[in-house]
């Protein structure tokens, strides 16, 4: 009796190691993943997601797509990221206001030569109901704002990659026009590290 | 040849596709109103109508106009009685009058899009047109003039 009190002791003991040691491994999961707004996910599918996401957080903080991003209502332009001349606003649908819309001196292509206006068929800035800024923001708060459909043009994830990797006004960004500077990736390299990031569970930078 | 309706007229000119509009209305068509002044869309003294928007007919290829209504300064009225016309009148906004026309068709956007519009949405509008003998202040006060005009006749 003495003999078998001491096994089911011993036997009791062992099953509180087991479930400790469990609430231990969860627990440690779990601190991989509080970043995630993909649910549970491999560690390493976090680190692969956040670094591509770092890569495409230097192009769209380049002036290419930053320009047309501005945390005010006036564009920006030019390597330095300055305040567009000509008091040019965003207006109601991010095309310009008044006599100063975008479309009155960027035409659908680019003009030849230094410093004439960019073009596209399609130039515009995010609207005045959701403008979507990219200036200022780190990569935390960029990538949040991509991946909120409250706060990104109503995208779903499948919509931001089919936008990044087809709009016509992104690819714009990789023909700038003579005098200004590419984005720092290809836009095959881009759009590669855009679904690296969305693929391994769109994680958010630390 | 490339057909254009220029102030509700048609004209037919023999221009390559990429011409700037501007090339046409002036040594093409000879309307000379409009005036060249940077040729980079930085100025405004090229502003004339593009389907009722502002645009900058130095960087316009004369393509972009095919199948739209373009109207340039000769054409805003038939004989000068836009409201915006008569209050540069009654303002004496010009000096020198190289940019006026420009002016003038900019300021007539911004009043059809905006009959009464603040000292700030005129500085919104017109910031682009700019003028070496800085007539700004009579140019503002002949926007106002010309809301007035444009509330108690109309367009005609």
């Amino acid at each position: 009796m003495h003999t078998n009190n001491f096994s089911s002791s011993l036997s009791l003991k062992k099953s509180a190691c087991i479930v400790l040691l469990a609430l231990a491994v969860y627990v440690g999961a779990s601190s991989f993943k509080d970043n995630s707004v993909a649910g549970s996910r491999p560690l390493a599918d976090s680190l692969v997601s956040k670094k591509a996401f770092l890569s495409v957080y230097d192009v769209l903080m380049s002036p290419r797509c930053m320009n047309c991003h501005p945390a005010g209502d006036v564009p920006l332009v030019g390597e330095d990221s300055k305040l567009h001349t000509q008091n040019v606003k965003r207006g109601k649908e991010g095309k310009g206001m008044y006599a100063s819309k975008c479309a009155n001196c960027h035409t659908d292509k680019n003009q030849p030569g230094l410093n004439m206006p960019p073009g596209n068929p399609n130039w515009h800035m995010p609207p005045a109901d959701m403008k979507m800024v990219f200036e200022g923001k780190t990569p935390r708060e960029l990538a949040t704002l991509l991946l909120d459909p409250s706060s990104n043009g109503h995208k779903t994830k499948e919509d931001l990659v089919k936008h990044i990797a087809e709009d016509g006004l992104v690819l714009a960004g990789w023909d700038p026009g003579e005098g200004r500077k590419q984005p720092p990736l290809s836009h095959e390299e881009f759009v590669k590290q855009f679904k690296l990031w969305m693929d391994n569970g769109a994680y958010l930078p630390d | 040849m490339i057909q254009l309706t220029i102030n509700q007229q048609q004209y037919q000119v023999d221009a390559p596709p990429e011409m700037p509009l501007l090339w046409v209305i002036r040594d093409l068509v000879g309307l000379t109103g409009t005036k060249y002044g940077c040729g980079m869309a930085q100025c405004g003294a090229c502003t004339i109508h593009l389907d009722g928007e502002a645009i900058r007919s130095c960087v316009t290829p004369v393509s972009k106009a095919v199948g739209k209504k373009i109207t340039t300064i000769e054409g805003l009225s038939a004989d000068n009685s836009h409201p915006v016309q008569r209050a540069w009148l009654i303002e004496d906004a010009p000096q020198c009058g190289y940019c006026q026309s420009g002016q003038i068709m900019s300021a007539a956007v911004l009043l059809k899009e905006n009959p009464e519009p603040s000292d700030q949405d005129i500085d919104d509008a017109m910031s682009g047109n700019i003028c070496r003998c800085g007539t700004y202040p009579r140019i503002r006060k002949a926007i106002h003039t010309a809301a007035r005009l444009q509330k108690e006749g109309g367009i005609k």
